[in-house]
């Protein structure tokens, strides 16, 4: 068995960012495990722009921030063990993972997991019909089309809105395919508004709300799908049912944190975001195991990955230094229109600021955002609109976070 | 005339309103200054950056990410991709790298290194 001081589970931007934090922390000895063969993750076949504006200052591909970030753990010598598959964490950290080499058994001070999400697998959706040919998950198609450079279809229908199938509608119209519309079962799209106006409406894409793909049409290869839209209770309304000849079906449904190695270790998960139930630091409830990125949570910004990184990375490295400290802690609470809070514990008696993470339940017009620990309001916030595809961000200052002794809660309420 | 814009500047999305019967056009709805030059361009002259792929030549199935070093004027966007789809490279590139130069204007760069 090798031992390491801080060892990170995945290569993409949550796991880099997070080394690069603990080692510019103070703990030198910090590995990172990643499956694949370059680091990165996802941002690689995410060749759109649009990454960077916030962390960076400046506008970047993905393939670009993920360059800055692997330039960073290079220029400090972080040892990276690639094309290696982490099989099992335990909760008294040993890592054990796979690769051509073997099994490798790592005992670390600290483990921080990044292994980032997936897409929702198509039989999860149970559509009707055939299973031709021609019907991707849109990550997938992603990849076959901008890593190898495949034409993955002509004609196309997207179900799903959110920000990957928004980008890949923009994608297969600028590699010349037709797409004939993106469907969204919901009565609101999930993906930023920026990609609706720059990936559907820049290239006329129509996008059809509170509408599902009701029936897969083809033996060999897609033919067809027929649409419809779907009431209240997400059920299709037959006289609705539409037949649009295509040869492919692109599904972005969502993505799920992929936690199998979180949730075999036996570390406590939230329902509300299938990740981790993490602190400030983003440890979980076990000690010296940290998540960040979209292992925890997913995110809309990449730049937002990067930050939570750090602070795990932090939280890490000052956990094997002895110096992280150990506080009472008190629980946050969604209410009133707000879906979840992360993190859901914070420390008590840090004397630092604490930022909350947050995604609401439905869109909203204008809105105040309301941080209370019983009847003390610790922060609050008005935003002009807010939407489940957009996560919100409220701060509140170190001064506030003295001689709290109840939950904080978060609610909103509209306001005119 | 009033036209209701999204900002696509960054990722807020600020809802524009830009009045152009006026001269200079008038934006409102902005939350910074980026969202005013962002409104009176596109009600003119809208541009957009091109993000695609090109074909490393040289290695099998490899394709290397590019884009526009700056925004093109959006009617060309298409005509870019033709540029684009006409070229391939060989490997290695490294970022930033000039593959096309003068494309409506602007360059095409690599955006990611192949080996
Ligand atoms: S106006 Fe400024 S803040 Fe608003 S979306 Fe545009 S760039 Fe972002």
């Amino acid at each position: 068995m090798t031992e390491h001081d801080i060892v990170v589970i995945g290569g993409g931007p949550a796991g880099m960012a997070a080394a690069v934090a603990a080692f510019d922390n103070g703990v030198t000895d910090v590995v990172i495990l990643d499956r694949d063969e370059h680091l990165g993750g996802i941002l690689n076949q995410c060749i759109h722009n649009g990454f960077g504006l916030h962390k960076l200052g400046r506008e970047l591909t993905g393939p670009e921030y993920a360059a800055v970030y692997a330039e960073k753990v290079a220029e400090r010598g972080i040892r990276v063990y690639d094309k290696t598959m982490v099989t099992a964490v335990s909760k008294d950290r040993i890592v054990t993972a796979q690769n051509k080499d073997g099994m490798l058994e790592i005992k670390a001070k600290a483990v921080i997991l990044a292994m980032g999400c997936r897409e929702r697998p198509r039989g999860a959706l149970s559509i009707p019909g055939a299973r031709p040919a021609g019907v991707y998950s849109a990550g997938t198609a992603q990849k076959l089309v901008n890593c190898m450079g495949y034409a993955v279809g002509k004609k196309v229908v997207i179900l799903g809105s959110g920000d990957i199938g928004l980008i890949m509608a923009r994608r297969m119209s600028l590699q010349g395919a037709k797409v004939e519309a993106v469907c969204e079962i919901m009565p609101y799209s999930g993906g930023l508004t920026r990609n609706i106006v720059q990936c559907l409406e820049d290239f006329g894409i129509p996008l059809y709300l509170s509408t599902t793909v009701a029936e897969i049409h083809g033996k060999k290869r897609v033919e067809g799908v027929t649409i419809a839209q779907v009431d209240e209770n997400r059920r299709v309304i037959e006289s609705t049912k539409r037949y649009i000849p295509c040869d492919t079906l692109l599904l972005s449904c969502g993505l799920i944190p992929e936690n199998e190695l979180t949730s075999s270790a036996g570390i406590a998960m939230s329902g509300i975001t299938s990740g981790a139930l993490v602190d400030e630091y983003r440890q979980t409830e076990t000690a010296g195991i940290f998540a960040c990125g979209n292992v925890l949570q997913v995110h809309d910004l990449v730049d937002y990955v990067s930050d939570e990184a750090e602070l795990a990375g932090i939280g890490a490295a000052r956990f094997v230094k002895g110096t992280l400290g150990t506080f009472e802690t008190i629980e946050t609470k969604p209410e009133n229109g707000v879906r979840y809070v992360l993190p859901q514990r914070v420390s008590l008696g840090r004397n630092e600021d604490v930022s909350l993470f947050l995604r609401v339940v439905k869109p909203f017009g204008k809105v105040r955002f309301t941080v209370k620990s019983g009847d003390t309001v610790l922060a609050n916030a008005v935003r002009l609109k807010a939407a489940p595809g957009e996560m919100e961000k409220l701060t509140v200052r170190a001064e506030k976070m003295q001689n709290i002794t109840e939950p904080i809660t978060v609610c909103l309420e509209e306001v005119q | 005339m009033k036209r209701e814009l999204t900002c696509i500047i960054c990722p807020r999305g600020c809802t524009l309103s830009v009045d152009t019967d006026v001269t200079p056009a008038v934006v409102t709805g902005n939350s910074c200054p980026k969202g005013e030059t962002y409104g009176i361009e596109e009600c003119t002259h809208p541009v957009r950056t091109v993000t695609a792929i090109m074909r490393v030549a040289n290695r099998e199935d490899t394709m290397v990410s590019v884009k526009t070093a700056a925004p093109i004027p959006k009617e060309h966007i298409f005509d870019c991709m033709a540029e684009i789809n006409r070229t391939t490279v060989d490997a290695p590139v490294k970022i930033g790298q000039k593959v096309l130069t003068n494309v409506f204007g602007t360059d095409i760069i690599v955006t990611k290194k192949i080996l």
